[in-house]
């Protein structure tokens, strides 16, 4: 049996080798199916699509652009598609470098900014923001998040609070629960958070946010019964979210629940990110379909690292200490992700590579962090006693 | 509600980033001499973006469907990609359309030929996509005519970009060499002025007449003189204006240098510098050094070998310099008792370099195409 598992898994690897080898091709048949749009199963794309051949017509109109580009970024995050993002862009190109733009072109590019993860860049334009319209609720959010990103929690906690009076109260309490959980309260914010989200009535999209946020303060406590029940109740609320479905799949493989992982994730694998952490939880689990699957994401990643915008960085650290389990490149790749980006996540990226690498130095950036932010994050924490 | 925070979450959860591939096309350029083979693998997706593939709405791209647009692909690639050698741009031909499959879709594959001019590098201009997906990249892997490869990577931001490779030193230096030779050799500019500075050199003044000069080894030593002072002239004025210490318009140098061949040319109807064709040839030697500056920033140097291709050039200036002097010396030494040579060549000639300086000078002073810009190329 396990014999023939290996000659399965080389035949496999063989098929999937020649297959990105294969040459350029004349279809045999000119009804042959080259590509399938996605905009086929998906009414909000069908209109992104006629959106932007009206935008084409008319470039620069500012209403248009906008619109287009809201429904861009709307697309980019529902699918993780970063094509989207790129369109969005596209549309804002005649703002995009000008310093004085309209407001609703200003906070669309720091949207799309911070989603490419130029976080400086999307700071400068909500700074001009919202020293012109300190009552927009948006930008006041985004920056929070902004803030967060750079481990910048107090800033962060000040736009929570200056948020306008009719935000809804779930998104007031999930932004200040989220900044409050990196910053030495995590336990009190989650039982805030907890609280407004069993008072809350917002629609079913807020709630499923802001329990993704819940269930991740409660995985950094190892507060595993809680953080299941909020993963599940976000999922139960929008089922597809591939950021919910990356932070649960994150906390089963935590406590090495590989199948039920591989179960959440089987569906979604053309998602980089999930297909990631689907091959993590494939090893030792299923070896031929380990393999298999290691093979196309190592061509994935692959192709974007040639094209080297280093947008994945976090990702591929990941990759390198768990798949290709290189501590010395996942190290060097956690380094410059920390340069760019300091969540809980990456703190803990960190973390792992400098203990595999045994590396003191990248060790000590990670304890002076907690310390000074007082992050909780029983994993984290773990690591720098010496365990794993 | 919804629609105040439609953009809520997204602003909050800042990733995963991306959790499919992004918008890439694939280059391949591979140059020889005077030509280059590109295949570009450009996704359906993209170019459906772009130029609408999908003809009948049905969200599924057919060979048929693809077969009808490759006029209009190629069309759209060509308006967009461009090659250029030494300054002027390849002429551009898709060949042949195929598809391949990438690790995200379906990708068609163009190739095109390339007609280039012979040229140590070449350069790229990739505007594909930018206008519909801001984020596309064009990721090129060049390979060398000699072999050496090197990849780049082409944004919205970076369109352009050089694709001078570090090949081996050799191959560099001869490449270079070559390009400095070529220039003396079709710049009739340099040639007529050099003419100009040697036709005398078999020749002594006496008094009012010309005589010949009675051994080679006098014939020799002037002209040695001759091309000595202008190499170290033009040297020094090259590299300065290499090196961005000094630099000149460009039409100011191509106007001076029309009137350094006006001149030296005259000199030799009626003396006024007697015996100091060899201080000429220095002075007007620093205008010509601006002059090759200017053809071998067309070429584009290569920042990690400037030394090297700024000295092969210069090789190669002097090396076709040597190969004229050669030629002309003998027959000329051969010729110098006659009257054919002092009347034709020397009076003549002359006087045939002075008119077509002039009209250099004049084209190049005041911008006017006359009949003579074939010869300055």
């Amino acid at each position: 049996m396990r014999m023939l598992n290996r000659w399965l898994v080389l035949a496999l690897h063989a098929l999937a080798c020649t297959s990105l080898l294969a040459a350029p091709f004349i279809p045999a048949s000119d009804d042959e199916v080259l590509e399938t749009l996605p905009e086929v199963r998906d009414a909000t794309l069908t209109m992104l699509k006629r959106e932007q051949s009206a935008l084409r017509a008319r470039p620069g109109e500012l209403a248009l652009a906008s619109a287009f580009a809201r429904r861009a970024i709307a697309a980019a995050r529902a699918s993780g598609d970063p094509r989207y993002l790129g369109q969005a862009r596209a549309a804002l190109a005649p703002w995009w470098s000008a310093g004085e733009a309209p407001p609703v072109a200003l906070l669309l590019r720091a949207t799309v900014k911070q989603s490419l993860h130029d976080f400086p860049g999307a700071l400068a334009d909500l700074d001009r923001l919202l020293a012109i319209a300190p009552g927009d609720a948006q930008a006041r959010l985004t920056r929070a998040t902004v803030r967060n990103v750079l481990g910048r929690h107090a800033d962060a906690l000040a736009d929570c609070d200056a948020l306008p009076r009719d935000t809804p109260p779930l998104v007031v309490t999930a932004c200040r629960a989220d900044a409050a959980s990196r910053a030495g309260r995590a336990r009190t914010a989650y039982d805030v958070l907890a609280r407004g989200l069993a008072d809350s009535r917002a629609d079913a999209s807020l709630r499923a946010w802001a329990s993704t946020i819940a269930g991740e303060i409660a995985a950094r406590l190892d507060a595993a019964d809680a953080a299941e029940r909020q993963f599940r109740l976000s999922l139960a609320l929008d089922a597809g979210d591939p950021y919910t479905l990356g932070a649960y799949a994150d906390f089963l493989l935590d406590r090495g629940r590989r199948r039920e992982a591989v179960a959440l994730l089987a569906r979604h694998t053309r998602n980089d990110a999930l297909l990631l952490r689907y091959v993590i939880a494939l090893r030792d689990v299923d070896t031929a379909a380990f393999e298999r699957h290691r093979v196309e994401l190592a061509a994935r990643v692959d192709a974007s690292r040639r094209r080297g915008d280093g947008v994945h960085l976090r990702e591929e650290a990941r990759y390198a200490l768990d798949i290709e389990r290189d501590p010395e490149a996942a190290l060097a790749l956690a380094r410059a992700n920390w340069n760019v980006q300091r969540e809980p996540a990456d703190v803990r990226v960190l973390a792992e590579a400098a203990r595999a690498a045994g590396d003191a130095g990248a060790m000590r950036i990670v304890s002076d962090w907690t310390t000074a932010t007082g992050l909780e994050d029983t994993r984290v924490a773990a690591l720098l006693k010496g365990g794993a | 509600m919804n629609a105040r925070f439609a953009l809520l979450l997204l602003a909050f959860l800042g990733l995963p980033a991306f959790a499919h591939k992004a918008s890439d096309a694939y280059l391949t350029i591979e140059q020889h001499a005077d030509a280059a083979d590109v295949r570009l693998d450009v996704a359906l997706r993209d170019l459906d973006a772009a130029i609408g593939l999908d003809a009948d709405g049905d969200g599924a791209i057919t060979w048929r469907e693809l077969r009808a647009s490759h006029e209009a692909i190629a069309q759209y690639v060509m308006t967009r990609l461009s090659l250029s050698a030494g300054g002027q741009a390849c002429a551009l031909r898709a060949v042949d359309h195929r598809v391949d499959r990438h690790t995200d879709g379906a990708y068609a594959v163009v190739r095109l030929a390339a007609r280039c001019a012979e040229a140590p590098a070449l350069a790229i201009d990739y505007r594909l996509m930018f206008d519909t997906d801001a984020t596309h990249r064009g990721l090129v892997r060049y390979v060398a005519a000699g072999g050496a490869t090197k990849s780049i990577v082409l944004s919205a931001d970076a369109p352009h970009a050089s694709l001078a490779v570090h090949t081996g030193v050799v191959e560099q230096a001869r490449a270079y060499v070559l390009q400095g030779a070529h220039h003396i050799a079709e710049g009739a500019d340099h040639l007529l002025f050099l003419v100009s500075l040697l036709l005398p050199a078999v020749v002594v003044r006496r008094g009012r007449q010309w005589a010949p000069v009675a051994s080679f080894r006098d014939a020799f030593v002037d002209a040695a003189k001759i091309v000595t002072a202008f190499t170290l002239a033009h040297s020094i004025t090259l590299t300065l204006a290499v090196l961005d210490v000094v630099t000149l318009p460009s039409r100011l140098v191509e106007s001076a240098i029309a009137l350094s061949v006006v001149l030296a040319a005259l000199n030799n109807l009626r003396p006024v510098v007697r015996n100091a064709r060899v201080g000429a040839a220095f002075a007007f030697g620093l205008v010509h050094g601006f002059g090759f500056a200017g053809a071998l920033g067309e070429l584009g140097l290569p920042d990690d070998a400037l030394v090297l291709s700024l000295a092969s050039f210069n090789v190669g200036v002097e090396l076709a310099q040597l190969a004229l002097v050669a030629a002309f010396l003998p027959v000329a030494f051969a010729l110098r008792a006659t009257a054919a040579y002092r009347r034709i060549a020397l009076s003549g000639g002359s006087a045939a370099i002075v008119a077509v300086g002039a009209l250099w000078f004049v084209e190049r002073t005041f911008d006017v195409p006359l009949a003579l810009a074939f010869a300055a190329r």
